[in-house]
């Protein structure tokens, strides 16, 4: 009985153990190889711990479950006397140690290059925030967010996923191929952590201070990553996403976005001094309440109980318009509310504020202008 | 052992357990003490492993399906406290009680008052830990390592509730530590040396002195963390002039001995069990002790393994790098002594002897995917990752938790007189064996792959292994319910066990009867080699 059952525990053990990994060669169930130098030296290096391990594995066990085989009571097998050799002790102390000088040279050769990031062709600065990444091209004066695009209905079942669900954003950060990147990262709140596998960087994001990070991409092509530091609610859901294109194509981008930057500037200053009517007000801060605020304090607008505030009847916005709008530009320090004010055009604030003060029964009726947010950011 | 002899003689004989409710209030009893701790344990891992399911359960399948993100971190942060404060480590005190006087030869423990409050105090610091769950705002949600600013500025409003239960954890296990060097230091019987005690009573001593160790450091942690939220003082947030990583040294400073306490006794198990079915000494005795000391002091010098992603200057890199590999020598040396044991043994498989044997596999893998983990570019992709929830699922489940399970079919014949049904026993075992394989196997892939840890929901490339996972656990989970009606069955109507009711076992513990007298030994034993 008992050997029978261990004969067939035996080969499901390595019916798993062989079979696993093979299928998942196949499905890419491996660390990525990755498109860059650093990335392919540490897929080497975990290979070459990985078969360290699975030799001295075949080693260990091997002996273990020819024992437990050959040496049983009921095989007739009488338990022999020895129960110490300090010989052995002593080799079997030396050899590990041994292998584990082996492996750590090559690793220190590797973390060495890892930490060299002198003499960097292009600086980003990457910051995190609950839930969403900011990245700013420190030289070329271009900013801004990049957030979760998978939209809410295929989150929750409603609509089918599509392929790159979770792991798409609305801006992707562009990095040039061929030139060597800095990454500068740091957090607006919590840790978070600024991981994209292909290009075995992960840095911890760490509100008032800056990490250093580096990567040189050889090919061009789309490299996804998430958030690796638990952040707290939407943690799963602010994923990395690098495209890399040829240096020509990477500044035909910077000059396009430089453009875009001063087109917007200048749409905005327009729409700024636009008469908006209460309406348009109104639909317009609904698209940004659901981009932005809904997060937290829930498309109802009924928060979270005791985690994050209701806006539905709350004193803030319902009461002094002032007071709302100095909360949205300014944010609650040491709380999850965070500063607006550089992160929306005054247009965007004014018409999510104007949402706020009218949506879910709040109703009161107000208006808030373009104009009026300008004032209040002029005065400071 | 002087204390032992004098007193023991005239004041012993005549007094048993007392009746009703007040014998598990009052009781100064190791045995009764033990055994509380044990249940506790067991139904703290039942509450745990519930959580799991709910994690498994939202993770069967990519999008949300049962619970909502914030809750789900709630049952991540929930499943960890519990299992590693609530089941495996009272399950080890319970063990300690137990276990040591019976070993050393002992009445009972030498501080049964203080041994009656640390087990008292627990009840109180989970029931407040789950009440969190009830609160407004919700539960602790910031993961088992509450790293700041995430469970300070950034914590629901129960996170004082939180930090009261962890200090009274910590008062818990530091009484119960004293309590384990107290008794071995000075009730050992004549004749037992050092270095003849028996290794569950070695690995215990050494563990209780990482307790001592690391639970103040532990205590003082959370006690910045309640200066920080309630009094404004700024230990842990830049903006004050504080610092967020310095939270993260202090707790790995206790996190990581914190994990060689959960596996040290487990060593000590299976020290015990892999010889008294091998019928065999076991092979280098002192080289276990030596082995053991070695892994409890390096402890203490590896936990910014913990943080290789944080920032690290190089130099502070490469050294713990170097350290954390320097485990690996130690602790094979354990792993090539247990199958030196067995080696040309006369081996029998009864179930602990089969919980065992997994455990030296399972444990190895685990401690194979450590070592991958310490090489630190390497473990740049790793970190955050399945792969380390992998890891250290290995380490725990297979290793401290099979131990655990191990040491209650060996030793249960002794605790209550009666035999556990060995058929029964054996479908446990590959029960257990097979979800938990099916568990936690697939999640090197998708850590690998790239799935971080700690989140509701994931891309469609992971959804494949992570099916497999939830049915696992599922299976993993409902094998632990079939070990409770084991238990039960044995102790209402197992066969009556003689004294020692395996051929290969040695130890004092064998030489008291089945179930063993309410004072172990009131007559210090003569022990000899």
């Amino acid at each position: 009985m008992v050997e029978l059952n261990l004969t067939k525990g035996y080969w499901l053990f390595i019916a798993l153990y062989l079979v696993v990994p093979q299928v998942s060669a196949d499905l890419k169930y491996n660390m990525p190889v990755g498109v860059t130098e650093v990335s392919h030296a540490v897929h080497s290096l975990h290979m070459t711990i990985f078969w360290i391990c699975v030799a001295i594995a075949v080693i260990v066990f091997g002996v273990m479950f020819w024992s437990i085989f050959h040496h049983r009571k009921s095989r007739g097998a009488k338990a022999a006397q020895f129960h110490e050799n300090t010989l052995v002790e002593i080799i079997w102390t030396l050899i590990p140690l041994v292998i584990l000088v082996a492996m750590a040279v090559p690793a220190t050769a590797t973390l060495i290059k890892m930490y060299d990031t002198s003499d960097a062709d292009v600086d980003i600065q990457i910051t995190g925030y609950q839930w969403k990444w900011h990245y700013k091209y420190v030289n070329d004066d271009i900013e801004f967010f990049s957030t979760l695009s998978t939209p809410a209905d295929q989150i929750k079942n409603e609509a089918p996923k599509d392929t790159n669900y979770l792991l798409e954003v609305d801006q992707p950060l562009v990095l040039p191929v061929g030139k060597k990147v800095r990454f500068l990262v740091t957090s607006n709140d919590v840790i978070h952590s600024w991981w994209v596998p292909d290009l075995a960087v992960k840095r911890d994001a760490i509100p008032g201070f800056i990490n250093e990070a580096w990567t040189k991409i050889e090919r061009s092509g789309t490299y996804r990553g998430q958030c690796a530091e638990l952040c707290g609610k939407d943690h799963g859901f602010m994923p990395i996403v690098v495209e890399a294109k040829s240096e020509q194509e990477y500044s035909a981008w910077v000059a396009n976005k430089q453009a875009e930057k001063e087109a917007a500037k200048q749409a905005a200053a327009a729409s700024a001094t636009k008469e908006w009517s209460h309406d348009e007000l109104m639909a317009e801060g609904e698209k940004v309440y659901a981009r932005i605020c809904a997060a937290c304090h829930q498309p109802t607008g009924m928060g979270i109980p005791s985690v994050f505030p209701a806006l539905k009847g709350s004193p803030v916005a319902t009461g002094n318009v002032q007071e709302h709008i100095n909360i949205v530009l300014h944010g609650r320090p040491g709380t999850a509310m965070q500063a607006f004010a550089q992160q929306l055009s005054t247009t965007e604030l004014a018409a999510v504020i104007t949402y706020e003060r009218n949506a879910w029964d709040n109703n009161t009726g107000d208006t808030v202008l373009p104009q009026a947010i300008q004032a209040v950011l002029d005065k400071q | 052992m002087d204390v032992a002899s004098e007193h023991s003689t005239d004041h012993d004989a005549h007094h048993g357990p007392a009746k009703g409710f007040t014998r598990w209030v009052y009781t100064t009893n190791h045995k009764d003490i033990g055994t509380m701790y044990l249940w506790l344990a067991f139904a703290m891992f039942l509450i745990g492993g519930s959580m799991a399911m709910v994690i498994r359960a939202e993770l069967f399948q990519p999008g949300l399906q049962l619970v909502q993100p914030g809750f789900f971190n709630q049952m991540t942060t929930m499943h960890g406290l519990i299992m590693v404060f609530g089941a495996v480590m009272p399950a080890f005190v319970g063990l300690a009680n137990w276990l040591i006087p019976m070993m050393i030869g002992a009445p009972d423990m030498a501080l049964p008052r203080m041994n009656n409050l640390s087990f008292w105090i627990l009840p109180f610091a989970f029931g407040l830990l789950l009440l969190t769950l009830f609160m407004d705002g919700g539960g602790p949600n910031f993961g088992w390592t509450f790293y700041a600013p995430l469970s300070t500025q950034y914590a629901p409003p129960s996170v004082t509730f939180f930090i009261f239960s962890i200090h009274l954890m910590g008062l818990s296990s530091i009484m119960g530590a004293i309590n384990v060097i107290a008794t071995i230091i000075n009730m050992r019987a004549p004749g037992m040396t050092l270095m003849k005690m028996p290794l569950f009573v070695w690995t215990w001593l050494i563990t209780a002195f990482l307790l001592l160790a690391a639970m103040p450091v532990l205590a003082g942690v959370v006690t910045m963390m309640l200066m920080d939220i309630n009094f404004g003082t700024s230990y842990f947030s830049a903006a004050g002039g504080g610092d967020p990583v310095l939270f993260q040294h202090l707790f790995w400073f206790f996190g990581h001995p914190e994990v060689y306490i959960m596996i040290l006794p487990a060593f000590g198990i299976i020290s015990h069990i892999v010889p008294a079915f091998s019928r065999k000494r076991l092979f280098g005795y002192s080289s276990m002790v030596y082995a053991t000391a070695s892994i409890a002091i390096l402890s203490f010098m590896v936990w910014a393994h913990h943080m290789f992603t944080v920032g690290l200057p190089l130099a502070g890199e490469l050294f713990f790098m170097y350290a954390t590999m320097m485990i690996a020598v130690p602790t094979g040396v354990k792993v090539f002594n247990w199958i030196s044991t067995m080696f040309r043994g006369s081996l029998t498989l009864e179930t602990p002897m089969l919980f065992a044997i997994a455990f030296i596999v399972l444990f190895t893998i685990g401690g194979f995917s450590g070592l991958m983990l310490a090489i630190s570019p390497a473990d740049f992709q790793y970190q955050d990752t399945y792969f380390v929830v992998a890891h250290f699922h290995y380490v725990l489940v297979p290793g401290a938790i099979f131990s655990i399970i191990a040491a209650a079919y060996f030793w249960l014949p002794k605790w209550c007189g009666r035999m556990y049904d060995e058929k029964l026993g054996k479908i446990h075992f590959w029960w257990s064996f097979v979800g938990l394989n099916l568990t936690f196997f697939p999640m090197h892939f998708v850590g690998l792959a790239g799935m971080p840890r700690r989140i509701p929901d994931y891309a469609l490339q992971f959804a494949d292994f992570n099916m497999i996972s939830s049915i696992g656990a599922f299976i993993f989970g409902t094998a632990q319910l079939f070990f409770l009606y084991i238990v039960v069955k044995c102790i209402l109507t197992g066969e009556k066990a003689p004294a020692c009711p395996w051929e290969g076992a040695e130890g004092l513990e064998w030489t008291l009867p089945s179930p063993a007298p309410y004072h172990s030994f009131t007559v210090p034993p003569k022990f000899e080699d």
